[in-house]
């Protein structure tokens, strides 16, 4: 078009250098900027050009910053081309939260009400395409008489459909439900078939959310159904796809039935099992076009009727028949269809009525695994297989895993072998199976084991009696192999270090022989491991007196007692000691067996389920790693679920000196005073109610977002945002059990003083939370007046029978009204002189908690909330911060410095502020992070 | 639906539509993340792919990738057809479309997108009702006489050469 045409000749699509590209393009931003900045006021066409060349920029990948303002006063134009194009700049390059949206909301207004169609069109599209809250606030109450009024032209009522559902989307409770909303449900009768199909879409997400408002739908999407499904290609003429009669708006009443249970109305319940009997039959018949259109849209509508009969889960010949109907889709030429019928499949699988059938599938779906060529249709196969599993098959379906492990894309093989470590445990028969199962994947996947896996092999072993000593024959045998995965000597490691003396017997397992063997291995393995290996040969110790000395004089070599890791170092010195000091009862009791693991989930059942549930609180892996690793002082990650009570955990220390209940409480006291560390080193932090959370609540001061809290039932997660005196909170209550925790009622509580400081409001959450699920609660937060306390989040439950209480605190604190503000050298002096007065100032000096990194500080006065000014201080070593507390209140000007002394691993901190209590409080907040 | 791009082989974003809020950043990271993903498949694969968690329909026609990500439950099959209904819409529009008209009319490809879908949900699905709403609005656009439809870059290419036409894309 002309508007653009200024810019075609330089940005040929194929593209010449990308330099000369951005030098013609800055030379063209210059000219329209001139242009918008000159004295002559541009006529409309000159505006509307310059804003589509702005645009025309911005689409080749260039930042724009400018020519907002012009757009929008292209859109109080009166002729259509120019308000055309004000609005497309808007919805392609507004961002919900600009400021130019009260602009933006006046001339859509004035658009809705001139009540001409097409510049209502518009401005419809628009906000449906920018959607932010503002719009919402503006128009949520307008659009919905739109829809529903009787003189609105077809294509309008279409827009304003989508739009609302685009509002309520994004802000659910500014959409007010009422008397528009029966009437909006009658739009599915409406003649007009683009109608029907953009108010089911509606439709369909409004009673997501409000059943009970929208269960007249039901009846009338079935009869719509049913009128449209077995229509002749030519009855709806233009709404007819390749002969399909119009198959999105049959896939989107098929969707919104998803949204109830089966009609209780047996004539409609009827009427709905035809139209579903109709669409399966159609997929037999004979293609009424050789076009891949056809054939999709037929199919579109044929799998979304599946996933209705799927969710009934009522009608067992429906179930059979849409099984067999994916049967065929298993081996069908086109690889779409494939991979969907295997998809789909996976849930027919959890169906009792179609279980059975799903199965009968399984040597197809086993060649798919083999042949496929794309990764993702065999992700499904897998799938697939996991889902179709029982014990029946289980063997089969576990050896054809492992199998396709050895050659599997490195993307999934982590997900494989915990699906092939579930099944394993779930249906062993015979736990030999399960435990050549496991080392088996091991040996093929080492690698890809997680800890959860090893840990696993090992309560089940610790706590089956009848498959230790078969157990121990076989890491022995697996051990003899000679490159052979770490994780093998771990489990060989504990294994045998627990249960060597039930194959002792063997001359050709003797201890002597089994040490070795172990020994052999120590040098090619990391520290955890090695250290997991010391312990199993103390357990040598008390098992095979006759070893004593060999594994001594193992203990006694410099590279054990002078070691530089300092874990390794310690082990080998007090093993050592206890060895030779220790009378033999004393040993025998410290070095017991392992008591059984408490039964509980399966750990790596958990892990699944995370792997593949809501992603929210990002950094749960580290949160985790952290926090053990201070519980337990060890460097070793030890599972965080098993490190909160006081159940023993397979971790690389065999003694458990961590947790185990039946460890004395007092060392021998002839052992020299060295183990009496490592024993009281655990539990302090342990037995409390919220292990943990005082160091948590620390971690929050300078971030918003994380895990406050975990043990293993419950994690909490906090995501968070704060802006001048407001702020709101996310709360995640994530249940890691895969039962449902009942009565689950979180309360906020403030102490008298705090509520008339800071203003906490929260809806109730629904008082069930399913196995594996998570729930949300938001808390919209008002600072009154400055703080110092926390409030304190307490959650009471119900899990299996007893009730559970978890108090932490909630990390709101003074810093996060915070408001950044920067300012020269010479300003911040002149301020930091006017707040001399004594009481304004509040020191602190302490000792380097972390590293002394400056990046790092760096980052956590920003992360407090402070500006970090530059070339302030005289000493460039020194930070220097400078912000606003925002309260309700009032507003309190902030400066701070921090002095670090390397030398001597030491801060100072100082703060300024007018208020007394402020300083004092931020001071001891953000004296705690370094 | 959460978000529809097109890009040609070359991996040069041509299109881009939004249906949920995100920052500019997050935008670009997912477009250039995708882009990759999408051209590093080769021909026989299948159209849908699991990508965070959402589901990637994408289709390639002659040099162009339509790609769209939709949610757990959207239907896959019936997304390729909305790629397939746009792509005809397109052709019928420019009359055999080519990457070239939808680099120099792309408020064209946007106008007839936001006739056919809103707020990422199908909103008319008749070629001719959509077709119909954005001839009236050329109609009122003639009624000033300063604008003429043809662009000179456009005429110098060869027609047909990089089509992106229905007849063409049926064995991909």
């Amino acid at each position: 078009m002309v508007q653009v045409r200024g810019c075609q000749c330089a940005f040929s699509p194929s593209g010449k250098s990308r330099e000369a590209e951005t030098k013609r393009i800055n030379k063209e931003l210059a000219n329209i900027r001139s242009k918008f900045k000159g004295d002559k006021a541009l006529d409309g066409y000159s505006k509307k050009k310059y804003v589509c060349k702005l645009l025309f920029i911005f689409l080749l990948g260039h930042d724009i910053d400018f020519g907002h303002m012009e757009a929008v006063n292209l859109l109080s134009s009166n002729r259509y081309t120019e308000k055309q194009i004000g609005y497309l700049f808007i919805s392609v390059l507004v961002n919900s939260n600009s400021e130019l949206i009260r602009l933006i909301n006046t001339a859509i207004k004035n658009d809705l009400a001139g009540r001409n169609p097409t510049f209502m069109g518009l401005a419809l599209h628009c906000i449906a395409n920018v959607g932010s809250r503002e719009m919402a606030e503006a128009f949520a109450g307008e659009i919905p008489r739109i829809l529903v009024a009787g003189d609105t032209m077809d294509s309008v009522k279409q827009s304003a459909a989508l739009c609302l559902l685009r509002l309520y989307r994004a802000s659910p409770d500014l959409v007010p439900m009422g008397d528009w909303t029966s009437r909006v449900v009658h739009l599915i009768n409406d003649q007009h078939l683009g109608v029907v199909t953009a108010a089911t879409s509606l439709i369909t997400t409004l009673a997501q959310k409000n059943p009970d408002e929208f269960k007249t739908a039901v009846s009338l999407a079935v009869s719509r159904l049913s009128r449209v499904v077995p229509s002749a290609s030519t009855d709806l003429q233009d709404y007819t796809y390749y002969f399909v009669p119009a198959p999105w708006l049959s896939v989107k009443l098929l969707r919104l039935l998803q949204c109830y249970p089966p009609p209780e109305d047996p004539a409609v319940r009827g009427r709905l099992s035809e139209c579903l009997e109709t669409i399966l039959n159609k997929a037999q018949e004979p293609p009424k076009s050789k076009k891949v259109q056809h054939s999709n849209a037929k199919n579109a509508v044929l799998f979304e009727g599946i996933s209705l009969i799927i969710h009934h889960d009522s009608e067992p010949n429906l179930l059979v028949r849409a099984c067999n109907q994916l049967g065929q889709f298993l081996q069908h030429r086109e690889t779409n269809l494939r991979y969907l019928a295997l998809e789909s499949m996976c849930t027919l699988a959890s169906s009792e009525f179609s279980h059975e059938a799903v199965k009968t599938h399984i040597d197809t779906v086993i060649n798919a695994l083999k042949t496929e060529r794309d990764v993702s249709v065999r992700q499904r196969a897998v799938d697939l297989l996991y889902a179709m599993c029982d014990r029946s098959n289980a063997p089969q379906i576990v050896a054809e895993m492992l199998r396709y492990l050895e050659t599997a894309d490195y993307s999934i093989r982590e997900e494989i072998v915990l699906k092939v470590a579930i099944l394993a445990e779930k249906y062993a028969v015979d736990y030999a199976w399960y435990v050549d199962t496991i080392l088996n994947l091991i040996r093929v996947a080492g690698d890809y084991v997680s800890e959860e896996v090893w840990y696993r092999v090992i309560q089940i072993v610790t706590n089956r009696e009848d498959v230790q000593g078969y157990a121990a024959k076989t890491v022995f045998e697996a051990l003899q192999a000679p490159a052979c995965h770490e994780n093998l000597v771990k489990v060989g490691g504990y294994i045998l270090g627990e249960f060597g003396n039930l194959i002792a017997g063997d001359p050709r397992s003797s201890p002597l022989i089994q040490f070795h063997l172990l020994h052999s291995k120590f040098h090619l393995c990391s520290v955890p491991t090695r250290a997991l290996l010391l312990s199993a040969y103390i357990k040598f110790v008390n098992l095979f007196p006759e070893v004593k000395g060999t594994i001594q004089d193992v203990l006694r070599s410099d590279s054990q007692l002078r070691n530089a890791d300092v874990e390794l170092q310690q082990r080998a010195v007090e093993y050592l000691r206890l060895s030779s000091v220790a009378s033999t009862d004393i040993l025998a009791t410290v070095l017991e067996e392992m008591p059984p693991f408490p039964e509980r989930e399966s750990s790596i059942l958990a892990k699944l389920k995370k792997k593949k549930g809501p992603g929210v609180v990002t950094d749960l892996e580290d949160t985790k790693r952290e926090r053990s690793a201070d519980v337990n002082g060890g460097p070793e990650p030890a599972p965080a679920s098993s490190s909160a009570k006081s159940t023993p955990s397979p971790s690389a220390d065999l003694l458990g000196l961590g947790a185990t209940p039946h460890v004395p409480a007092g060392p021998p006291a002839s052992s020299g005073g060295l183990l009496v560390d490592v024993f009281s080193d655990a539990p302090s932090a342990m037995a409390t109610l919220a292990p943990g959370s005082e160091d948590n609540f620390a971690r929050f001061v300078c971030k918003n977002n994380g895990v406050l809290f975990e043990n293993q039932l419950l994690q909490i997660g906090l995501k968070s945002e704060f802006r001048q005196n407001l702020g709101r909170m996310f709360i995640f209550y994530g249940n890691k059990t895969s039962t449902q925790l009942l009565s689950f009622t979180p309360t906020l509580i403030c102490s008298d003083e705090l509520q008339t400081h800071l203003s906490l409001q929260t809806k109730p959450v629904d008082p069930t939370v399913h196995g594996g699920a998570q729930v949300q609660q938001v808390v919209n937060i008002e600072c009154l007046a400055h703080f110092s306390e926390a409030p304190v989040l307490s959650i009471q439950f119900r899990y299996g029978g007893t009730f559970q209480n978890v108090s932490v605190k909630l990390p709101i604190t003074l810093n996060k009204f915070f408001q950044p503000t920067e300012m020269a050298s010479q300003d911040f002096f002149q301020r930091w002189k006017q707040l001399s007065n004594p009481q304004q100032e509040v020191q602190s000096i302490f000792r380097a908690k972390h590293l002394m990194d400056t990046e790092v500080t760096k980052a956590k006065i920003i992360g407090f909330g402070a500006a970090l000014l530059e070339d302030v201080d005289p000493n460039p070593a020194n930070f220097v911060g400078a912000g606003i507390i925002h309260a309700k209140a009032s507003q309190i000007g902030c400066l701070l410095r921090l002095e670090p002394n390397p030398q001597a691993q030491m801060y100072r901190l100082t703060l300024r502020t007018s208020k007394e209590a402020v300083s004092q409080r931020l001071c001891a907040l953000l004296a705690e992070q370094f | 639906m959460q978000f529809m791009l097109l890009f040609s082989r070359q991996g040069k974003l041509r299109l881009q539509k939004w249906y949920v809020p995100l920052s500019d950043k997050e935008k670009k990271k997912i477009t250039r993340e995708l882009v990759q993903t999408v051209l590093a498949r080769k021909p026989k694969m299948c159209s849908f792919l699991e990508w965070r968690d959402l589901k990637i329909v994408y289709k390639r026609y002659a040099s162009l990738y339509f790609c769209c990500a939709i949610e757990d439950q959207d239907n896959e099959l019936i997304t390729l057809e909305i790629i397939h209904r746009y792509v005809e819409l397109l052709d019928k529009y420019f009359g055999s479309v080519c990457e070239l008209d939808i680099i120099f009319n792309f408020e064209k490809a946007y106008f007839i997108l936001d006739e056919f879908l809103l707020g990422g949900e199908v909103q008319e699905t008749s070629k001719k009702n959509v077709l119909k709403a954005i001839e009236q609005a050329d109609l009122l656009q003639e009624l000033f006489p300063c604008l003429k439809r043809p662009c000179v870059a456009r005429e110098l290419y060869v027609r047909g050469r990089c089509q992106v036409s229905t007849h063409y894309c049926e064995r991909t």
